[in-house]
């Protein structure tokens, strides 16, 4: 028997350290884009609004690794400032419809009958519009705009985490440790604050590491419609909008920011798959 | 002796999903003395563990009073309920689920001594004296509720209702997801806590060969009704209804 047991303990320990190293890895990535869009003005070769007519579709060279597009701008200088409207709107919106969905969520649980049950008909109404169409809308009333765009899409995204808060305080409330914490005499505050946030974070951060990735499409989505940032404010969306008539002929205009959204909404899906694993307690 | 505990025509109507009412209590009326051992047993579904949990105010009554140490808490929130918990306490049946498993055990038993005033130091003080009376070292107040074993985790469950130096506590089947060799040592612990502290004890149990050497008194409940009520040998010998006599027969 024991000689059984012995190789299921040892395959247990590698699955939990590629969980890990895979973390690491694509921890390390995706604070890589992080860091690249929030120091985006320092490492930009070139100015990116800067036009240069007599290089105007330039290939990709020495000098512009990514060519450059219709007005002559440094492509790559293009790509990597843009990354600071798609990134960090999009890591902004997701920890904005994170932490207000979540909040939505515990008080509707814990205040429970007319509280929850407005809030909650309220959050199936957002829930009962077709997504990205209904965020076009909110867009169109608002304005273009990077901020209309991101109040638009967190408009239609926070019910979800309405509702995963809810229905998680909701098991929490009935678990004997939340009765044991209340015949401790904790009051509500400390109840949420010291029970119910930490056993519910769990599952809503994996929920919001793979929101990122589908939020970074739609943002850019809405700015290839024209609803986001406007030109020539460099956001990828815009810019593949912009450039999407060179494709035939110069397709290095669109295809470096298209790459760009590729990568990005690549690594942080990955991301949250990993941590979701990581956090996955049969993984343990 | 003083009342700690009364209970008065204590009442729970459950709405039945189909239509119609489940009385899950029905007038139910006992007094427990101070630091008397009250047993409450009767088969699953017979309202036992439905007045434990009316008298911790974890569920509200339909109907009926309680009274702790002289004062009704029957309605009581807030304040005077926090109150009303330093005066009682409950061990939960399943220890695992009664510990956070994001807190240590050392964070669950001094929660009650933080939250009424004592400091950080003397809080682990307090902790570190009550896990050595029930049995453990001083290191569990670091360990998780899922690194402990089940007999471990109930004495810190033992411990942290302990804490506050209630002078009722609630046993909610508290013995019964415990094995027979460890069910043996927490009775004994618990015999050993009563005597010393002079708390009393409200046993909710299905097991009444268990209750035999353990309370002073018995109650047994069946279908939301108390049917008998004596010390455990004239309930045990001399069994005045049907139903506490099968109850007996399955245990021999």
């Amino acid at each position: 028997m024991s000689q059984s047991a012995a190789p299921t303990i040892r395959l247990q320990n590698v699955q939990k350290n590629t969980s890990q190293r895979k973390l690491y890895f694509f921890g390390a990535l995706a604070l890589l884009l992080v860091v690249v869009s929030f120091f985006s003005e320092q490492l930009c070769p070139y100015d990116p609004y800067m036009q240069d007519m007599s290089l105007t579709k330039a290939a990709p060279s020495a000098e512009h690794l990514l060519g450059t597009d219709r007005y002559g701008r440094d492509m790559l200088s293009r790509v990597i400032a843009g990354s600071k409207t798609s990134i960090f709107s999009t890591l902004l919106l997701v920890s904005f419809i994170t932490l207000f969905g979540s909040l939505i969520g515990i008080i509707c649980a814990w205040m429970g009958r007319k509280t929850d049950t407005v809030l909650m008909r309220l959050s199936d109404m957002f829930l009962a519009f077709p997504g990205l169409v209904f965020a076009l809308a909110v867009a169109a009333v608002l304005g273009g705009g990077v901020h209309n765009a991101i109040l638009a899409l967190a408009a239609i995204s926070w019910p979800k985490y309405a509702r995963l808060a809810r229905s998680q305080t909701l098991a929490l409330q009935a678990a004997p440790f939340m009765q044991a914490a209340k015949m401790a005499g904790s009051s509500t505050f400390k109840l949420i604050y010291k029970h119910v946030i930490p056993n519910i974070s769990g599952p809503i951060l994996v929920t919001a590491v793979l929101d990122i990735g589908t939020m970074m499409m739609e943002l850019a989505g809405l700015s290839f419609l024209g609803l986001g940032a406007k030109p020539p404010i460099p956001e990828w969306g815009s810019m593949m909008s912009d450039t999407r008539n060179l494709l035939p002929t110069q397709p290095w205009v669109t295809l470096a920011p298209g790459f760009a959204i590729f990568f990005s909404v690549m690594i942080f899906n990955l991301l949250g798959d990993t941590v979701r694993d990581y956090l996955d307690p049969k993984r343990r | 002796m003083d009342k700690i505990l009364q209970v008065r025509h204590l009442k729970k109507i459950f709405p039945r999903q189909e239509g119609g009412e489940i009385f899950a209590v029905d007038d139910v009326s006992f007094t427990l003395s101070a630091g008397e051992k009250l047993a409450i047993i009767g088969e699953s579904g017979s309202g036992k563990t439905t007045v434990a949990r009316m008298i911790a105010r974890l569920i509200p009554p339909t109907a009926g009073r309680i009274f702790l140490a002289g004062e009704e808490i029957t309605q009581a929130k807030g304040k005077q309920l926090q109150k009303a918990y330093t005066q009682m306490q409950m061990v939960f049946q399943n220890p695992v689920d009664s510990f956070d498993p994001r807190c240590t055990l050392g964070d669950g038993i001094s929660e009650s001594l933080i939250n009424h005033g004592r400091s950080r130091e003397q809080a682990k003080k307090i902790t570190e004296n009550l896990l050595a009376l029930c049995g453990l070292t001083a290191d569990f107040a670091d360990r998780y509720p899922h690194e402990v074993s089940g007999g471990q985790c109930q004495r810190a469950a033992i411990a942290r209702a302990l804490a506050i130096e209630p002078q009722l506590v609630i046993l909610d089947e508290a013995t019964s997801a415990l094995d027979v060799t460890v069910q043996a040592e927490v009775l004994s612990l618990l015999n050993r806590l009563q005597q010393d502290r002079g708390i009393a004890y409200l046993f909710i149990c299905h097991d009444i060969a268990m209750v035999q050497d353990f309370c002073d008194r018995v109650i047994v409940m069946h279908e939301g009704r108390i049917v008998e009520e004596g010390t455990p040998d004239e309930v045990i010998n001399n069994p005045q209804e049907e139903y506490t006599k099968n109850l007996i027969d399955s245990v021999l």
